[in-house]
């Protein structure tokens, strides 16, 4: 086995090839203000069918209290952070909300059967792609935004950069990356058929932004 | 039967399946649609590509480097990497790990170079139940057919032939051949996998030595699932995956999918890192990544041919190919069919096995004008055709290059360049075919099967302009 790798890197050196100029870091800086990244970033998601609902920072728990047993998504899964902490306080019937407290091993039959819909924050969005930029950690594990039928996403509208290369200069990730970094941009989709799109396929068939200001 | 055979046979078939064609042409009229609207301002586009091809072409140069330090990385982070030399090897060891695993049942996200090394049969043959979850891979793994695109594996099939496949797979289910209905179909059938397979096995868009991440672009999530649900992920890739930064990463990831598929971005761009961390309660415990050569280090010997492994595999060349389209993806018998095909495949595989398929071109020159890291596949198609006849003057370096040389044909035009070559006996040779006309042979090899054989005028251009009063010279 370390045969082969000392061959294949043997035979890439003894070929090296002309050198070329180090690319230039990609910037594409857009000029775009708050404003014009907030609508942006809703066109974008709604285009492919993501719904985006700006609020005031604090009215989301008001309004998934209301929306959710509206749209019939009674089994809410929650992490153990914050959000969790605030939709646990003020639910009520016929709201249940599961906490993600325990390894997936324990409950995964649970998880893809018996979740109507997952609620997580988002790290960041993206603007020129209406993407929502999720590290999934501890707190909200990586299954969250995707077993579920239905994913509600928290975004902080101060959070939003215009486009992925900005955000990865801002924030340095070339320094160090977490387990699992995601763009999420708009509900689980296929073309595999005839080039028609049809949404709801693996993932999540429905993404709610809701974005906080 | 040889390789020309071979190939003449299946375009034979393709060009006489009416509704094979229909459904390739429907498909690919959509998708370049959709590309060029993505690209309304040529100016970004052209700067776009140019940033992608440098991003590549560095990643090309410094690879061995790259790859140790993607190792380093890899293996900092908890991901442990193993090299396979061919199909082989690579298959041996995915089967090892699952085996050390206990891991029975596997789910895979989309890998073409799973495809190369021939892994589903390989791991069935060895009792392990394999099952594609991309929706275009999971109708043909039932059809038990090879992916005839490398972005849209079932494009050749309509929402009728996927219908009755699984009314087939499936008689509990009631037939319906409406596309959302069939979408739900394989949702509730593929769950039920995700839910309880022990291991997903993967491809890698793009590889990131500084960090040691894998990315993987999709739609579906189910690349997310079989990375994120089972306890083992094994990602398969090519050793020319590997790029140098992070910020390499924005540019390639804009213009792949705007190529690929019209889209600005996918629904999921996914970035593995690490296995699960201590605390964490979801992901896979153990990450492997197989780096596969597979004759790709052996295609760095030639400076022009290196371009080739600049490939993202976004599949535009391939969706604007004319010959492409008529032929569709089952009749160059590769892996990788269309232009990529045609460049890459000969220089893998060899030009005495699979030569034949630079004849599948009429260097029209669409693949290169929309290759998003400017690979100039129709230089690099007639580069292998003159490989094949060694018609280079110096310098062949494809295995099985000459191969396809007939001495005849090389008769023949060597008796042309001689003709062409010097003004007097052009002129002569021109006046003596116009008078001769009736000489022409009826019969003139493949160009006279579905045509009549051209005759010279009966005077020359050169004479006739002189006619009309233009200057000889």
């Amino acid at each position: 086995m370390s045969d082969s790798r000392q061959r294949i890197l043997d035979r890439l050196r003894a070929n090296r090839p002309t050198d070329v100029p180090t690319p230039m870091v990609y910037a594409k800086a857009l000029g775009w203000d708050r404003e014009r990244c907030i609508a942006a970033f809703s066109e974008r998601m709604q285009a492919v069918r993501g719904e985006v609902h700006r609020m005031q920072r604090d009215a989301w728990v008001g309004w998934l209290s209301q929306q959710l047993p509206e749209r019939g998504l009674h089994r809410v899964l929650v992490g153990n952070g914050r959000i969790g902490d605030a939709l646990a306080a003020v639910a009520a019937q016929p709201l249940q909300v599961r906490r993600y407290d325990r390894p997936i091993e324990s409950w995964k039959p649970e998880l893809f059967g018996d979740i109507d819909v997952a609620v997580t924050g988002a790290r960041a969005g993206l603007a020129e792609s209406g993407s929502l930029v999720l590290w999934p950690d501890a707190e909200e594990p990586r299954l969250m935004s995707l077993v579920p039928p239905v994913h509600v996403a928290l975004l902080d509208a101060d959070r939003l950069y215009e486009n992925f290369a900005a955000l990865i200069v801002a924030e340095h990730w070339g320094d160090g990356m977490p387990t699992n970094a995601l763009l999420i941009s708009g509900p689980s989709k296929t073309a595999d058929i005839e080039q028609t799109l049809a949404y709801g396929i693996h993932g999540p068939k429905e993404l709610v932004t809701l974005l906080l200001e | 039967m040889n390789q020309t055979e071979a190939f003449h046979r299946r375009i034979d078939a393709a060009l006489h399946n009416d509704q094979l064609r229909r459904n390739f042409r429907s498909a690919l009229t959509g998708i370049m649609a959709r590309r060029a609207e993505q690209f309304p301002d040529d100016a970004q586009l052209q700067a776009l590509r140019d940033q992608a091809r440098a991003v590549r072409a560095n990643a090309l140069v410094r690879q061995p480097e790259l790859l140790e330090r993607l190792e380093r990385q890899l293996t900092a982070n908890g991901i442990q990497v193993h090299w396979a030399e061919g199909p082989d090897e690579a298959n041996a060891i995915i089967h090892e790990i699952l085996a050390r695993a206990d891991a029975t049942s596997v789910v895979k996200g989309k890998s073409m170079v799973s495809e190369e090394t021939g892994l589903n049969h390989y791991l069935e043959q060895r009792g392990i139940d394999v099952i594609e979850s991309d929706l275009g891979e999971y109708i043909i793994q039932l059809a038990e057919e090879p992916p005839s695109h490398i972005v849209a594996p079932a494009i050749h099939k309509n929402r009728r032939e996927v219908a009755e496949l699984f009314h087939r797979f499936h008689p509990e289910i009631p037939y319906t051949d409406d596309i959302d209905q069939l979408t739900q179909t394989a949702r509730a059938i593929l769950r039920d996998r995700f839910a309880t397979a022990d291991a997903g096995i993967s491809g890698v868009n793009f590889a990131v030595a500084e960090t040691g991440t894998l990315c993987l672009v999709e739609n579906e999530g189910n690349g997310r699932l079989s990375t994120t649900a089972p306890r083992v992920h094994i990602a398969i890739t090519g050793v020319e995956k590997v790029i140098e930064k992070l910020s390499d990463v924005p540019p390639l990831l804009e213009i792949l999918t705007k190529s690929a598929t019209g889209q600005p971005i996918t629904t999921y761009f996914n970035m593995i890192s690490k296995p699960r961390q201590p605390g964490e309660l979801d992901g896979p415990e153990a990450v492997h990544l197989v780096l596969l050569d597979n004759g790709r280090s052996r295609i760095r010997v030639d400076a022009e041919l290196l371009d080739t492994l600049r490939c993202i595999r976004c599949g535009a060349c391939i969706n604007h190919c004319p010959v492409y389209v008529q032929l569709g993806g089952h009749a160059y018998g590769t892996v990788y069919p269309g232009p990529i095909g045609i460049a890459l495949e000969p220089q893998r595989i060899g030009i005495d096995k699979v030569g034949t398929l630079t004849s599948a071109c009429t260097l029209c020159g669409a693949c290169g004008e929309v290759c998003p890291v400017r690979i100039p596949l129709p230089t690099l198609i007639n580069r292998l055709r003159a490989e094949a006849v060694d018609g280079l003057r110096a310098g062949a370096t494809v295995r099985g290059h000459g191969s396809l040389r007939k001495p005849r044909e090389a008769r023949l035009w060597g008796l042309w360049a001689a003709l062409y070559g010097d003004p007097t006996r052009y002129r002569l040779f021109i006046w003596l075919a116009s008078r001769l006309r009736w000489l022409t042979p009826p019969w003139l090899g493949a160009w006279t099967r579905y045509r009549s054989a051209p005759r010279p005028a009966a005077r020359t251009l050169r004479e006739l302009a002189r006619d009309e009063g233009f200057r000889d010279e």
